[in-house]
């Protein structure tokens, strides 16, 4: 029980990172693996918030979601946007911006390496006990995760309810097709891209307040984040929230019964069972 | 496979005096410089093994610290019971077994998946190896004590790049070589002309998968110290796709001209700014996607191809060039 609860809790957070990612991917049709380097950045900017000015890090949403929507979509408009022009056909667009989002990360990893160092860090915020089933768990993860699922129901009341969400939905199941009715594809996707860091941003605040996070990081949350969005299928955003749920739930299983090094087992544990027997996502249907 | 032309027996000429050439180095120097040569000639090995599968395919591999940390450990257990040639076939052995698992899981789906695996791969063997060592052997590290020196490691480096380039030449003019290329222009035609498409991939990325393990576990005695965190490193992946990638999978010996400036270039930074490893790692990925797309050998001949034509066109009548 205490496992299946602690899980959800992580999984609520692992939900808003791999929607970041799925909505790059899906809809922007950009491989980011730099995505982890967003959620590493925006932990910082978090503590820095907080141990420097004061500032609660759900009141740093505020800053950190707008600053990484701009950021994310000058990285768009400068650099990925010149790619999607040249590629003839979206194999080779894979290649390319795997290959680029790969630059990125390591020049950014390397910047914030320069300029915090390898070390650990940490901090106290909402570090209390609080209830659930009788048994004690730390308040800011509980605090985290209600702060997650509500920048979830957000998104998904902008993607389901609005004009914007529509074309943003049109754009992700085809962008060949979108032009037809009247939909920019290309203004689209760089919104799509955007908010998608600005996702992943959000997840790494609210991560920065109960995890132990140092700058070189990123590369391990952009795999649990690829594998989150590939088991609840590639553009599904509830097939994601579905995954990120089991993800926290067997990491967390596997580090309390067995040994807490053996995460990325358990991870890969599933990505393979979700290879051999749903490569179209948990709740996917089998492609045309 | 049979009838060698004229061309190619002058290529294999060449490529037979340049292996005599550069074995001379070790008797001519050592220290600094050799051991430079033998990063050479290791990250040769590394990066053509890598473009034999990722070079046609247009798979972007990245468990070569997988492979690499695999011989490298083969080497360090069993390196006091059975003689070191026998240590060089368990390597082989495994690393292809390895790559047939990883290939079988998901080299029948799109390239992303396969992207996506092979970059955590290096990282999960780490973690079982570090957790069975910790929990069966209770030590973290072994120790590779030999009688090898440089100038031996160089050698059987050297050998290992030529073997590793005689076996790319052959591929390159057999079937299994030209249905790579069918699958890497479009995998969808190479499926209905009738080319198993996952077995020819999966079986190539074994084959380079065992090359890369046997560099692992030659190179295995210069470090002495083995420990999962230095022998699973995953720099060492991003760095020989960079490499590969510079130089041009197009040409067998494309990713050999990626390896020379990057192994010196990185060799002077490392010198100089030892904590700025992956600020220059990121550039060069930056530089390859926006600068140099086909690699340096891609751009050779490009200008090639246009001082050619430029100087056909001087040569014919004005009136023919747009015929």
């Amino acid at each position: 029980m205490q496992i299946l609860v602690t899980g959800t809790l992580l999984g609520g957070t692992y939900a808003l990172i791999a929607l970041g990612l799925t909505l790059q991917y899906g809809a922007a049709r950009i491989m980011n693996l730099a995505n982890g380097e967003t959620l590493v950045a925006a932990c910082f900017v978090a503590f820095w918030l907080f141990t420097s000015l004061g500032v609660t890090p759900l009141l740093g949403m505020v800053i950190i979601a707008p600053a990484a929507l701009l950021l994310n979509w000058l990285i768009y408009t400068g650099l990925l946007r010149p790619l999607v022009r040249r590629a003839k056909h979206r194999g080779m667009l894979e290649v390319d911006s795997i290959l680029a989002s790969f630059g990125l990360l390591f020049l950014f990893q390397g910047l914030m390496l320069l300029i915090f160092g390898g070390a650990y860090f940490n901090y106290r915020f909402l570090a209390e006990p609080f209830s659930i089933f009788g048994s004690p768990y730390a308040l800011n993860r509980v605090v985290a995760f209600v702060a997650a699922a509500l920048v979830s129901f957000l998104l998904y009341l902008f993607l389901y309810h609005t004009r914007q969400g529509a074309a943003v939905r049109a754009v992700a199941v085809d962008p060949a097709s979108a032009p037809l009715v009247a939909i920019d594809v290309s203004r689209t996707a760089a919104f799509a891209f955007a908010l998608g860091g600005a996702l992943t941003a959000c997840g790494g605040a609210l991560l920065s307040t109960f995890y132990t996070f140092n700058a070189s990081m990123g590369v391990l949350f952009t795999m649990k984040a690829l594998i989150i969005v590939i088991m609840g299928g590639v553009g599904d955003v509830r097939g994601a929230t579905l995954a990120a749920l089991i993800l926290g739930v067997s990491e967390t299983a596997v580090a309390s019964l067995i040994d807490p090094g053996l995460t990325l087992a358990a991870t890969y544990a599933l990505f393979i069972l979700v290879l051999l027997f749903r490569p179209q996502g948990i709740l996917g249907r089998a492609a045309a | 496979m049979i009838g060698i032309r004229r061309h190619e027996m002058w290529t294999l000429f060449g490529g037979a005096a340049a292996l005599v050439v550069l074995s001379l180095l070790p008797l001519l120097t050592d220290g600094f410089y050799l051991s430079l040569g033998v990063n050479l000639v290791l990250y040769a090995a590394l990066s053509t093994a890598w473009s034999l599968f990722s070079g046609p395919t247009r798979f972007i591999s990245l468990a070569g610290a997988a492979f690499f940390g695999i011989g490298t450990y083969s080497v360090a257990l069993w390196l006091n019971n059975l003689p070191f040639a026998a240590l060089i076939v368990i390597a082989a052995v495994c690393s292809a077994a390895l790559a047939a698992l990883v290939g079988a899981a998901t080299l029948r789906l799109s390239g992303v998946y396969f992207v996506i695996f092979t970059l955590g791969l290096s990282e999960l063997i780490r973690q079982i190896v570090s957790w069975s060592q910790s929990r069966f052997a209770h030590k973290m590290g072994l120790y590779v004590f030999t009688d090898f020196t440089e100038a031996h490691l160089y050698w059987m480096l050297l050998a290992l790049s030529g073997v590793v380039f005689g076996v790319g030449w052959l591929i390159n003019r057999s079937r299994l070589g030209f249905a790579l290329r069918i699958i890497g222009d479009d995998e969808t035609v190479a499926r209905h002309v009738g080319i198993a498409t996952a077995r020819a991939k999966i079986l190539l990325f074994m084959i380079s998968g065992a090359f890369t393990g046997v560099a692992g576990a030659v190179v295995a005695p210069r470090y002495a110290y083995i420990e999962p965190q230095a022998a699973f490193n995953p720099m060492l992946s991003f760095t020989v796709v960079i490499m590969a990638l510079l130089g041009g999978t197009r040409r067998l010996w494309g990713p050999l001209m990626g390896v020379i400036p990057f192994t010196i270039v990185t060799e002077f930074i490392t010198a100089r700014f030892p904590n700025q490893n992956s600020v220059v790692v990121g550039i060069a990925f930056l530089a390859i996607v926006y600068l140099l797309p086909d690699g340096v050998t891609g751009r050779i001949e490009a200008l090639r191809e246009r001082i050619r034509i430029s100087v056909r066109t001087r040569v014919d009548a004005p009136g023919e060039r747009a015929a």
